[in-house]
């Protein structure tokens, strides 16, 4: 017995509730599972931080966050991802409404901070080895490079991501897939500053504080 | 209430916000309560202006305030009917969050104590 | 700098015969697959229709077949230690020597559980889910392929162990400081490390994958309380997979900073923690065997209901117990480590915890006792895997009962006691449940049935086998026999395990069976046809299609009105008019395929520190994704009058 009934057939009394819509669109699927995919990504990024806050006493005799982390430099680096996402919401606007060059001009700020951001960090990241702090010093020093350097690393994926999805505009426009790239690529990036707001205020506020 | 049809995708710009300008005041409005919050941390971290033992759960609140700022202003998550998945999944997310980090925290500090491990935990004044 | 890294001809142990042996056996049989396949110049379907395929039920298919394999494999490493373990008592001292003994348990462990039961379950779920609640695929469908070929890329590497270097010795957990470079200096932990970070991977975007399907592909009508139980329970396990998948990578992450540039997170020195290796590990490790166990209690659920001819008893309460299963699986891991030293309270609390887990699983029991209390039951061969199940679960979950104990736990942990307890329900529950779906949906797969004379004899040879296996390991383990040895001096203790290789020799029998079931099956096919894709009278929507289902299973979406759809759709007298329409489908892509062969030798680069090929893999994948995302045509069309011409020739049920 086939189940199956024209859709044209279907004149419900009362119309369905969204549970019972039938299937979403593609656009709201792949939101949706994207960012599904970002909470999974949360809950790496929490092992890391539960890591990194059984491990921040562990110096090993050498110099823990107080010593080592510099507030200038963070106050910096949170500027540039805070004003990227800001940037990255007016590329969003600017795709949902089309136009072509506010969108490059979204993107390419959003790139240049972004870049910023991975600048400053590897250069505190040198400064750092250089005065002997490397991550095979100690546990604690393993856990802030593994924890702030992975939250580097989903930048810099950003980034290329950021780069290519400016490729895809450029040869297709704003259809379909490309739209909902874009859109997977904002909750990206918005994330990674969500992240990075727990990174400045329990890894680098806190450990000063201490 | 209005029974909904369809639902809305994370980060998708509501149809209130559609036009060029109130979409704007929202990304606005959240990047100026952002850097005051973000501000507001630094400046709480640097000078003693909460009780010493008090600070982390200062900064924690503040973290908190900022990330529900990107959430809503940013991110367009919401609890309405339209978006109740989307809302649904963070909770369930940030649920195994506090699971994983407070589980973590709790038995390594009761390891440390009965075990005498030399890890210690991150919380000033412990 | 070496252009092959640590790999030299050193790492192929010429001087180790069993293993040797192995190889050159696994070679050869892999060998003759590919040998057959070119004799029936199948290439280029194989490549179309399966390596490059994107659709769920192919995907499906091949899951279960790479999970099917490697039980052999898994099995074989079994039946090597229960030899071993039946002989080496006393003066004897067995055929197997520690340094490979060790990497038979570590490799039967890991093996068993990631690419034995995780394939095959997220292989039904694969196959079922779509079907089951009226969609044409999965919310992905090319992630879905990526997810199959990076699991198998942890199977290449895995099984290339045997015969280029070596496996790990460090238990299939790898709890550090043994896992750490300075107590494991080979390649083993390498190996499995890496096996289990890509595959992990392919699992992640799965547990993705079909939370969205789930949550958002639902057919017309089909509101969350009228999905079939399986769904429900398979939602619960993927919300797990998203849940927990993510630590065990960042723990194995961690693990391998430690290893590869000398960091120090779990090392005995510079303020290392191992315990927070072990702590980490389990908050992954208990949600997994629930992730494992609950799509099992999902096809129990679904077989039960129709074989007794009745309705799932208490859907709510089982909808309920499922989803709280799922959020307490992340409150009780501590119980596996109650001797690590924490405090009683702490000890305390989690042994409440995981007695309190034990209530919606009884829960569960019940509903399906009386789903088949008052029906009309068919003593089928997936009825005979649910009821061994439901008799022997409880007792293994009566076990778990005892060691949620932590005193009991302190005189029992790592001894084979454990061993016993946690085969007492993963088999039962688990594998039992594989091939009651198995033998139950095959049919909808293949468009035939499995024997059933066949079929029962390998319950009854896997339900005896399983007892005699795992029985004496209660009693010895109380006596005081630890887990994973090579040798021990106790002689009282070898009748016991004389008994449990006898057991698993018997549970060989009952996998020849199924060998053979198959074999037979598939010569008389003719004579088990299933033409009305309906051939156990089932009540949910994937028998309301053809078997073998069309590459777009529904020609038109069903309208749900209740829960079992089709049950409903039977017993009414519709005629509906048939109005077909062209269906759009996803084409199929290498990505996948391509993805697990850079995966593959980039993962064989990292463990020999091969730095370059590394690089250069890590570049491919970039490549192949880049190909992709800028390809011309993501679909392609079926046009309307090839749907109606299918549905024409495969008329299904009762109506024409």
């Amino acid at each position: 017995m086939n189940v199956a009934v024209e859709i044209a057939a279907l004149r419900p009394a009362t119309p369905p509730s969204l549970s019972e819509a039938g299937p979403a669109s593609k656009r709201t699927t792949a939101g949706f599972g994207f960012w599904v995919f970002l909470l999974s990504d949360l809950v790496m990024f929490s092992a890391l931080f539960a890591t990194y806050a059984v491990l921040a006493r562990a110096t090993a005799g050498g110099p823990g966050g107080s010593e080592l982390f510099h507030q200038g430099n963070v106050a910096l680096e949170t500027a540039c991802l805070l004003a990227s996402s800001y940037s990255c919401g007016l590329m969003s606007m600017a795709a949902h409404s089309r136009r072509r060059s506010a969108f490059y001009l979204g993107a390419i700020v959003t790139f240049a901070l972004g870049a910023a951001f991975l600048g400053l960090e590897l250069h505190e990241f040198g400064d750092m080895a250089a005065r002997g702090a490397t991550p095979q010093s100690s546990a604690f020093l393993s856990a802030f490079f593994t924890l702030v350097g992975c939250h580097g690393l989903h930048v810099t994926v950003g980034l290329v991501w950021l780069v290519v999805m400016g490729a895809q505009v450029a040869v297709r426009g704003f259809e379909g897939a490309v739209d909902r790239r874009l859109l997977c690529f904002s909750l990206f990036w918005h994330a990674l500053d969500i992240v990075w707001i727990a990174v400045f205020t329990f890894v680098y506020l806190i450990g000063v504080h201490a | 209430m209005s029974q909904v049809t369809c639902d809305h995708a994370p980060g998708d710009i509501p149809e209130e916000e559609s036009t060029h300008s109130s979409g704007l005041l929202v990304y606005t409005i959240g990047l100026l309560l952002a850097v005051a919050l973000t501000g507001t941390s630094f400046w709480v971290a640097n000078t003693h202006l909460l009780w010493g033992p008090g600070t982390p759960f200062g900064l924690a609140v503040l973290a908190i305030a900022q990330m529900s700022v990107h959430l809503v202003f940013f991110l367009h998550i919401t609890a309405y009917k339209d978006s109740t998945n989307n809302f649904l999944a963070l909770a369930f997310g940030v649920l195994v969050v506090v699971l994983i980090v407070t589980g973590s925290l709790v038995i390594v500090d009761d390891l440390k104590m009965t075990t005498g491990s030399t890890a210690s935990l991150s919380m000033p004044g412990r | 700098m070496n252009l092959l890294g640590k790999l030299s001809w050193a790492a192929i142990p010429f001087n180790q015969p069993i293993i040797m042996g192995a190889s050159a056996f696994m070679g050869l049989l892999v060998a003759c697959v590919l040998g057959w396949v070119t004799y029936r110049r199948a290439w280029s379907y194989l490549w179309r229709e399966w390596i490059t395929s994107v659709d769920h039920k192919r995907i499906g298919v091949m899951y279960m077949i790479l999970g099917l394999l490697m039980l052999l494999r898994g099995f074989s490493d079994a039946l090597l230690m229960r030899s071993q373990q039946a002989l080496a008592a006393g003066d004897a001292r067995g055929y197997l020597p520690p340094e490979h003994f060790d990497q038979i348990f570590s490799a039967h462990g890991t093996i068993m559980i990631f690419f034995v039961a995780m394939a095959l379950v997220i292989g039904l779920m694969n196959f079922l889910l779509p079907l089951m609640i009226g969609a044409r695929d999965v919310a992905f469908p090319t992630l879905n392929s990526v997810s199959f070929w990076l699991t198998a890329a942890g199977v290449l590497l895995t099984n290339i162990s045997l015969f280029v270097g070596e496996y790990s010795r460090a238990g299939w957990m790898a709890y550090p400081p043994l896992a750490e470079a300075q107590f494991s200096p080979g390649v083993g932990v390498d190996y499995y490390l890496w096996a289990l970070q890509i595959s992990g991977i392919g699992t992640l975007m799965s547990g993705v994958n079909f939370v969205t399907t789930i949550l958002k592909l639902r057919a017309p009508g089909m509101s969350m309380m009228r999905m079939p139980v399986f769904c429900w329970t398979a939602l619960a396990a993927n919300l797990l997979i998203v849940a927990v998948f993510p630590v065990l990578t960042a723990t194995y992450a961690m693990l391998l900073l430690d290893r590869y540039l000398g960091f120090h997170f779990f090392t005995l020195d510079a303020g290392g923690n191992p315990m927070m290796y072990v702590n980490l590990f389990w908050i992954w490790g208990h949600p997994e065997v629930y992730i494992l166990v609950l799509p099992a209690f999902g096809v129990f659920s679904e077989v039960s209901a129709t074989f007794s001819g009745k309705p799932m008893f208490g859907y709510r309460s089982m909808v309920a117990a499922s989803m709280v299963i799922c959020v307490l699986s992340m409150t009780v891991w501590l119980h596996h480590f109650f001797t690590m030293g924490a405090s009683a309270n702490i000890n305390g609390f989690f042994g409440i915890m995981s007695m309190v887990i034990g209530i919606p699983t009884g829960v569960k029991i019940f509903n399906w006792l009386f789903t088949m209390y008052g029906g009309r039951v068919r003593f089928t061969v997936p009825i005979l895997w649910t009821l061994g199940f439901m008799t022997t679960f409880v007792l293994g979950g009566l076990t778990g009962v005892l060691l949620a104990v932590p005193p009991v736990d302190w005189q029992v942990h790592n001894s084979v006691f454990l061993i016993a307890h946690f085969h007492h329900v993963i088999i039962p529950g688990v594998v039992f449940g594989i091939f009651a779906g198995y033998d139950y949906w095959f049919p909808k797969a293949f468009g035939f049935k499995l024997d059933e004379k066949w079929g029962r004899r390998a319950f009854w040879c896997w339900f005896i086998g399983f007892h005699l296996a795992f029985m004496p390991l209660y009693i010895v383990g109380l006596a005081g026999m630890t887990r994973r040895m090579q040798h021990y001096d106790n002689l009282a203790w070898q009748p016991y395990l004389v008994t449990a290789a006898v057991g698993a020799g018997i549970i060989l029998l009952g996998i020849a069976c199924q060998a053979i079931q198959l074999t037979v099956s598939i010569r008389h096919r003719e004579r088990n046809r299933d033409l009305t894709g309906d051939p156990w009278n089932g009540r949910t929507l994937e028998w309301s299609i053809a078997s073998p289902p069309p590459a777009w299973n529904f020609s038109l979406p069903p309208q749900v009105a209740d829960k079992d759809a089709f049950w409903l759709a039977k017993r009414q007298d519709e005629a509906p008019r048939r109005k077909y329409q062209a269906i759009e489908l996803p084409k199929n892509t290498s990505l996948g395929f391509l993805t697990a062969i850079f995966a593959s030798f980039g993962g064989f680069a990292l463990i020999w520190h091969i730095w370059w090929l590394a690089l250069v893999c890590l570049l491919g994948v970039g490549i192949a994704t880049l190909a992709f995302a800028f390809r011309k045509h993501d679909e392609f069309e079926v046009p309307a009058d090839e749907v109606e011409q299918f549905e024409r020739e495969h008329l299904v049920g009762a109506s024409a």
